[in-house]
């Protein structure tokens, strides 16, 4: 296995040990997911896929749950800036 | 559309076992979990801390109880998530990969619900913050690979969770700062003193108190307010009180919630009866409709030897075979469970934790002044929008409930949100066999 896996956040590589969930790769990048309907930005709550906070669009598809989507190598991930 | 003798959904402890003990006497099973593999909360996987100290002997029963079940002949269906129950003994689940979404029909003779329970968030001035986190939360996140090597962790929130959650995350180098429990001593106290007869429980307990090193336990404290840094919006310090006095922790994350919430929603959407806040069962996990059985936290928060023995009987009774003496080893955990509600019984002060600005319901930025003069649950959602955002109410409903008395009702499918194409391909329409429909 390979020894890490790298993905786009925002256009940014972030490396992560194989088998991380997405959720981690931008809790690393330091990036909110998502804004809240009045612009707070907003992180991983709950962390196990009852919350939604987490969400963001990855390789393109919008509204993924990235705590329970496992990060794959070249993934692009998009969070609501 | 795919069938099963017996379908299991939520492959945590209880599923596992449930799972398990149908296949093994030769039922087929399909087990359903929303998560990328098998093991719910308790037994995560993932990135392993250098040194697993705490969970040693939990990773071992685990790791047997996979083993048993991947001999068993139950097939895991990991990362399905139900959401409908279209027509009798008929789910519908979307499963979900990184670059697609389907629908995909179920149909079961015998149902097994091991939905498990989530955390119950309280919303206290600033817990919307990057930084916050729910206690079981960061620990998820950290097995999920976010490094906290070297943070200051402040633990905070209710339940025998917390020691667990900081022990973890200090095998993962992380700083933990305090861990403050809003029961009291005395409640504590006699919830130890009650263990007597489960040697087991009181040293794990001990085990992880040990393995917290100086960080401080303080029983008889809450968080009331956490605090960001104007110029980079991140999380500072978190505001704590013993109801006389408050003191500032200084910290970059807090891990906070308070005990669980048991996850019931499909239970409801199938008809079945609930007793209080849980999936009422009967000596064998029998819900009150037929064939359709419930096992661990969602009969009632009792931990992890109660999931798995509950999963085990309802295994069983599903495959026709007897379960007497599981029984009482059942009754035993349920006693353990009543303890637990009274030892971590939330205090009245949390109730007066949010200002008129504090957020409660974070789908929809609802306010607690937006609240407030709300008739019920009904009434807020149709004035405010509170609970209609993506989490469907998972989150700010259980708050409602403990600031409010509220008691969030209608369960309608989808469960979750799920995209229109998905549902426009979706088979069990011209699959379900018209005896069933």
């Amino acid at each position: 296995m390979p020894k890490s896996v790298t993905m786009l956040v925002n256009g940014m590589p972030v490396q992560l040990e194989p088998e991380s969930m997405v959720s981690a790769a931008l809790l690393k990048a330091g990036v909110p997911c998502r804004r809240s309907v009045t612009g707070e930005p907003r992180t991983a709550l709950c962390g196990m896929g009852i919350c939604f906070e987490c969400r963001v669009t990855v390789n393109g598809v919008p509204h993924r749950r990235t705590c329970q989507l496992t990060c794959r190598e070249g993934m692009v991930v998009e969070t609501e800036r | 559309m795919r069938h099963a003798d017996v379908i299991v959904v939520g492959a945590g402890p209880a599923g596992i076992a449930a799972a398990t003990a149908a296949a093994r006497h030769g039922r087929s099973v399909l087990l359903l979990d929303d998560n990328p593999a098998a093991g719910g909360q308790i037994w995560r996987g993932g990135i392993e801390a250098p040194a697993q100290r705490a969970n040693r002997g939990e990773n071992a029963r685990r790791n047997k109880a996979l083993r048993n079940l991947a001999s068993s002949g139950a097939v895991l269906l990991a990362g399905y998530r139900v959401f409908d129950a279209p027509a009798p003994h008929t789910l519908s689940a979307l499963r979900e990969t990184s670059t697609d979404a389907e629908a995909v029909a179920l149909q079961y003779d015998h149902l097994i619900l091991a939905t498990g329970a989530r955390e119950r968030f309280l919303p206290f001035p600033g817990w919307t913050l990057p930084g916050v986190f729910g206690a079981g939360g960061l620990q998820a996140l950290v097995k999920g690979g976010f490094p906290v090597q070297g943070k200051r962790v402040a633990v905070a929130g209710s339940g025998p969770l917390l020691l667990a959650v900081a022990a973890h995350l200090r095998e993962y180098g992380a700083h933990v700062v305090c861990v403050v429990e809003q029961a009291t001593t005395s409640q504590l106290v006699l919830f130890a003193a009650s263990l007597w007869s489960r040697p087991a429980k009181v040293l794990q307990g001990i085990g992880y108190r040990a393995a917290l090193g100086k960080a401080p336990y303080r029983t008889g404290c809450w968080p009331v307010a956490a605090f960001g840094d104007e110029a980079s919006g991140l999380l500072k310090s978190v505001r704590f009180t013993d109801g006389a006095e408050t003191w500032d922790e200084p910290c970059d994350m807090l891990a906070c919630g308070f005990h669980l919430v048991p996850n019931t929603e499909l239970a409801s959407l199938l008809g079945c009866k609930l007793r209080g806040d849980f999936v009422a069962v009967d000596e064998q996990q029998q819900t009150s409709v037929a064939n359709v059985y419930c096992a661990g936290e969602p009969t009632g928060i009792a931990g992890l030897d109660a999931a798995l023995v509950q999963g085990e009987i309802a295994g069983l009774a599903c495959a026709g075979q007897k379960t007497g003496p599981l029984r009482a080893r059942n009754a035993a955990e349920q006693r353990f469970a009543a303890r637990l509600e009274i030892a971590f019984r939330l205090r009245p002060e949390l109730r007066l934790l949010p200002s008129p600005e504090t957020i409660v319901c974070r789908c929809e930025d609802v306010t607690y002044g937006d609240l407030a003069s709300r008739a019920g649950w009904t009434d807020a959602k149709l004035q405010t929008r509170c609970g209609m955002g993506p989490c469907q109410g998972r989150i700010c409903g259980p708050a409602t409930q403990t600031l409010f008395g509220w008691t969030p009702k209608s369960i309608r499918p989808p469960l979750f949100p799920v995209p229109v194409n998905a549902l426009c391909f979706h088979d069990s329409q011209h699959d379900v066999p018209k005896e069933n429909a």
